[in-house]
């Protein structure tokens, strides 16, 4: 499991995130919503040890991200967020492969190649992984990125706003592949959700956040109530519900 | 994998150009005794190629630290840095102490001082990561108009007799190569393209972004850094050498890329390598032999750079 221990983070004089103290339960898939600026992305940064904590204490599966050796650490962990621009002219099966990295170290194996191909099918990626990422769309670009870090084979998998450019089909295809990983697979999905519904459709576990601060945290019928997602997101909604689980109308 | 074998072929080729031209500089138009025409020009090809092979290591290595295929070392002020250390040197010690020290003791001090220099200035800048870019270049622009400035003041402050042992000319000179400095510089140069080529996985990795790099568990900083010093150990190689050159390196930089279409630096560093070799060496037999020594090399080669700096400008490869 991750635990966040009372971190706190500012980026200048402005702060970010407030105490936060959250547990991530092991084997499942956690969203954690919020609206914007609620310091999602900036947790979700914290915890993959891309930024430097400054107050508080992470640790997933009991390793400290602030003093375990960083390759060790990307054997556990894997993160994908959502504006990376590759500037070397790589092939979809090429930047898949360096997801191997931290295993193979460049070298891969007979065994790092299956993984590769395996990251490749479950992306849906098969017939575009000879192309070169310049010449892919932006939501294909994305999926070639999760494929990397899902080659890198990691109990733990940590993505910011993964569908935020994908078609209904990939995106639903994205979050089923997710709760198979965490069902099946017993891996550890943490993901940052723009649309609630997604999150009310998938997720085992709830982590709201507002204003730098966690709003609630528990599965999501008791997170996804109308009274808590006014409170978080400031925006009227009525809940209905659909193949047992909440659906929340937000639309208007 | 498709492709491989043919990028490969890519490799060799250039390789046996390399040979060729080397041969031909080493043979043609020779009058007269044998062993001193080979050692004579034996050096002079030696130099090139140790310059060529600094330069483009360099260039490549760094444009993949910074994530942009415009830069150069020389474009961030690390020439001019050596340069201002090489002035710095003589207006401290005066000609007569400056040259008492030797060319090996003083070229390794100023390679020393340039290494931890770069890393220290370019570690604090690229620390941050791309998103910084802009503010990186713009610093190191300024940063090398303040070194070549500072340079010009000491050269005008200090005895005209001493200015004569100073090295700092303002533009490379092929013709002139120093050449008591050539072993040293081999040397040198190996033991970095070694230390770089087995950082070669790492490089690879690091193309792809700061964070990226992180997520795959690169030891970011440490190699970046260490990237540098060891870009700034090659700078000085070429620097001592030759003087400061502008464009080449990024001249063979942009062609390696485009002959290998290849993301690895396994085949980027040595493509880049043999470029550089044989731009130089095979445009320095066609200024002897056609051109009868006419123009410098330097010229020549630095105009083709930039040509090249603005070709990729406009086409926008920047990224």
């Amino acid at each position: 499991m991750i635990e966040i221990e009372s971190v706190s983070h500012s980026i200048g004089k402005t702060p970010i995130l407030r105490d936060i103290s959250a547990t991530i339960p092991k084997g499942c898939l956690t969203a954690l919503i919020g609206p914007n600026g609620a310091g999602k992305s900036t947790l979700l940064s914290l915890v993959a040890r891309l930024e430097t904590l400054q107050t508080g204490r992470i640790r997933v599966d009991g390793l400290d991200v602030g003093t375990t050796p960083t390759g060790k650490l990307a054997r556990h962990l894997a993160i994908q967020r959502q504006d990376t621009t590759i500037a070397t002219r790589l092939t979809v099966r090429q930047l898949v492969g360096f997801g191997r990295y931290p295993h193979s170290r460049g070298r891969p194996g007979r065994a790092d190649r299956e993984k590769i191909e395996a990251a490749i099918g479950a992306l849906n990626l098969g017939p575009l992984a000879h192309r070169f990422l310049d010449t892919l769309s932006g939501g294909q670009r994305q999926r070639a990125l999760i494929a990397m870090s899902v080659a890198q084979e990691t109990d733990y998998l940590l993505l910011d706003e993964p569908l935020n450019n994908l078609d209904m089909a990939h995106a639903r295809g994205l979050m089923e592949f997710l709760r198979d990983l965490a069902a099946r697979h017993g891996r550890t999905v943490l993901v940052v959700l723009h649309e609630v519904n997604y999150a009310a459709a998938h997720a085992d576990h709830i982590v709201a956040m507002k204003d730098g601060r966690i709003a609630g945290q528990g599965p999501p019928e008791t997170q996804l109530t109308a009274e808590t997602i006014e409170r978080v997101f400031e925006t009227p909604v009525t809940i209905t519900r659909s193949a047992g689980r909440p659906v929340v109308h937000h639309f208007g | 994998m498709p492709g491989r074998p043919v990028r490969d072929g890519r490799l060799i080729l250039l390789a046996a150009a390399l040979g060729l031209a080397c041969v031909l500089f080493l043979t043609v138009g020779a009058q007269g005794d044998w062993a001193f025409v080979l050692r004579f020009r034996g050096a002079k090809l030696g130099a090139l190629l140790v310059v060529g092979t600094a330069i483009a290591v360099a260039t490549v290595t760094f444009q993949t630290v910074s994530g942009n295929r415009i830069l150069t070392p020389s474009v961030m002020g690390i020439d001019a840095l050596f340069l201002l250390f090489q002035t710095l040197l003589v207006f401290l010690l005066g000609g007569a102490g400056f040259a008492a020290i030797g060319p090996h003791l003083r070229f390794l001090a100023e390679a020393g001082l340039l290494m931890g220099a770069a890393t220290l200035l370019f570690g604090l800048l690229l620390g941050r990561g791309r998103a910084d870019l802009h503010r990186m270049v713009l610093t190191g622009i300024i940063f090398g108009v303040l070194f070549r400035s500072l340079t010009g003041l000491m050269q005008r402050m200090i005895d005209p007799s001493d200015f004569a042992v100073v090295q700092s000319a303002a533009f490379a000179r092929f013709s002139s190569v120093e050449t008591d400095l050539l072993g040293l510089s081999a040397v040198l140069c190996a033991v970095i393209c070694a230390a770089l080529w087995r950082m070669r996985h790492a490089l690879d990795v690091l193309a792809l972004g700061r964070e990226a790099a992180i997520g795959l568990g690169l030891a970011y900083r440490r190699t970046v850094i260490a990237a540098l010093a060891l870009v700034a150990a090659l700078v000085s190689v070429s620097t001592a050498l030759v003087g400061p050159v502008t464009f080449f390196g990024l001249l063979v930089a942009a062609l390696a890329h485009g002959v290998l279409a290849d993301h690895r630096h396994a085949r980027l560093l040595p493509a880049a390598a043999l470029m550089a070799g044989l731009v130089l060496v095979a445009g320095q037999l066609v200024l002897d032999h056609v051109f009868d020594l006419a123009t410098t090399l330097s010229v020549v080669v630095e105009f083709a750079g930039g040509l090249a700096f603005l070709f990729l400008v406009l086409k926008g490869s920047a990224r």
